[in-house]
């Protein structure tokens, strides 16, 4: 599936959730089954420090497509964490640069996405553009 | 109980509204209180009628104003029974207040080799401004710590002091453990070295009454928005003889006495230490917050809130698994805790969801965090508006959200 379709996807499967609550319970699931991140990772230098909640990301280019793996101490976070993971794990630095994560809006947790929550989401995303900016100058130089 | 509830939470429109559906229980009253009717009437009214800068002029609406800021500054003066209203400093708040005592009175005071002390239980904005200071002065921070029950171990306190000590900062009462710690018995022995001491009432002045010539202490200071008074307005309570003593914090306009530019010469007490346009709608409404508790009652408030402080207590430790952090016998409406394993952010964010407001993070105390190994907390802290019928949605919110996880 291409990133349009899993947004798409996931935003169906949300869709059957009309209680707020089966929402989150559904992303506390998400957070529970998502692989724990390498403990040799769980660095400093990966950590995305939100006051509230960290994020630890870690990043690998395989062949053209740049894989992404993360967690957070919170399990909601560690829920969408996940979510952001099917989006942008296993995508050309351009595809991730052309895209924004707006399932998240339409799923109606837009809240944790936005510049002023502290839970270090905001920052995961821009850290993830960051890396696919750099891979894709990297390559274009390599050219 | 002392008073009418009902009447109370009529004081404050803002308690009576829905969020995500549900009735908005504020339990975020360690971060900020509501204000009352009184205090948006007084500065709606003084806004609308009365305008001019204060100080400064022979005309009526300057007159006024001068008067109702220094109106509010007697307000403030009788209620921490100060000596005199020259003792008196008005401030953006409790930060500003120790930033400008860390700044002037180290400026004067402090010197290579020397030392301050504070506790291990303190307010960032309790520690950065010393920290700050022993850098720009080649000083030392000392810390009194506390036990795992939230108690400061003050009897350190004399094994601390040298005398190189030059001054020490203490909370009244801990935002984090809601310890109330022994403030008058810190001060006579610190006086006994003839050491002063700053007392960070934040987190008491809503809650306990104040005397600052009985407990002794050489400065006080506490916010306007955490006793039902506006925001950006705060309070610095200085003896007279280290006022006096203390180098100007700011320059400015108001501050000064005569300026030449070959020399300035400041104004006296307390403008010394007001430079530019005071917040003086902010201190008219501060004044009006502090009458307005007076008139409820300080000893009515305590002993509400000890209650709401006890049923709420006893009804989480019986959920079983959670963990109260700070569990003094004296201490204020504040809880911080752990429910099961689950994540702080979790579980504001959940409650939030069933409208209930709560602190949750670092809670501006990362020594507290430290102390105890973790890296946030929950705190729900109580206001004397605040309900039993609210704590018991607060228990059965967290009873639903932990049969989330």
């Amino acid at each position: 599936m291409n990133i349009e379709e899993i947004q798409k996807e996931i935003i169906s499967d949300f869709s059957v959730y009309e209680d707020w609550m089966d929402k989150y319970t559904y992303l506390i699931e998400l957070g529970n089954e998502l692989e724990p991140i390498d403990a040799a990772y769980k660095i400093d230098e990966n950590l995305i420090r939100g006051c509230q909640s960290r994020v630890w990301l870690q990043q690998r280019l395989e062949g053209s497509l740049l894989f992404f793996d993360a967690e957070s101490d919170a399990l909601i976070v560690k829920g969408l964490v996940a979510l952001l993971l099917k989006v942008f794990s296993g995508r050309s630095p351009q595809e991730i640069l052309d895209t924004e994560p707006y399932f998240i809006d339409e799923i109606g947790l837009r809240q944790h996405l936005s510049p002023t929550r502290s839970n270090g989401l905001m920052a995961m995303v821009k850290q993830i553009k960051l890396y696919a900016l750099a891979y894709k100058q990297i390559a274009s130089q390599k050219k | 109980m002392g008073f009418n509830y009902q009447n109370i939470r009529k004081d404050f429109p803002i308690l009576d509204q829905q969020v995500n559906l549900r009735p908005w229980t504020y339990l975020d009253n360690a971060a900020t209180s509501q204000r009352p009717i009184q205090v948006i009437e007084k500065i709606r009214e003084f806004s609308v009628l009365t305008n001019a800068n204060i100080h400064r002029g022979t005309h009526t609406h300057a007159i006024r104003t001068t008067e109702a800021y220094e109106n509010a500054r007697e307000i403030v003066k009788d209620f921490l029974h100060a000596k005199e209203r020259e003792e008196v400093i008005f401030t953006h708040g409790t930060t500003e207040s120790i930033n400008l005592v860390a700044w002037s009175f180290c400026e004067k005071f402090l010197s290579e080799g020397d030392e301050i002390i504070v506790t291990e239980m303190e307010h960032h904005a309790n520690i950065v401004p010393w920290q700050m200071a022993c850098e720009r002065h080649h000083a030392t921070l000392k810390v009194i710590p506390f036990s795992d029950n939230g108690e400061l171990k003050s009897e350190l306190l004399t094994a601390l002091i040298s005398d190189r000590t030059r001054i020490i900062a203490v909370t009244h009462v801990s935002n984090t453990l809601g310890t109330v710690n022994p403030v008058k018995e810190i001060i006579r022995v610190a006086h006994s070295h003839n050491v002063p001491v700053l007392i960070d009432g934040a987190q008491s002045v809503p809650h306990i009454s104040i005397d600052v010539q009985d407990l002794d202490c050489d400065f006080f200071v506490f916010s306007g928005h955490k006793i039902y008074g506006p925001t950006g307005i705060g309070v610095l309570y200085g003896k007279r003889a280290w006022l006096e003593a203390m180098p100007p914090f700011l320059g400015g306009g108001e501050m000064i006495e005569r300026v030449t530019f070959e020399k300035t010469t400041y104004n006296e007490l307390p403008y010394k230490f007001e430079a530019g346009t005071p917040h003086y709608v902010g201190a008219i409404g501060l004044g009006t917050a502090i009458q307005y508790i007076l008139n409820l009652g300080l000893d009515h408030i305590a002993s509400y809130e000890h209650h709401l402080l006890t049923e709420a207590s006893e009804k989480m430790k019986a959920l079983g698994n959670l963990q109260i952090f700070g569990e003094t016998p004296s201490k204020t409406g504040v809880i911080s805790f752990q429910l099961d394993q689950i994540h702080p952010f979790d579980l504001g964010t959940l409650l939030d969801q069933l409208g209930i407001a709560v602190r949750t993070g670092r809670l501006c105390a990362d020594p507290v965090m430290d102390h105890y190994h973790v890296t946030a907390m929950t705190r729900a802290s109580f206001a004397f508006y605040n309900t039993s019928e609210e704590i018991d949605r607060f228990i059965e919110a967290l009873k639903r959200i932990r049969s989330m996880f």
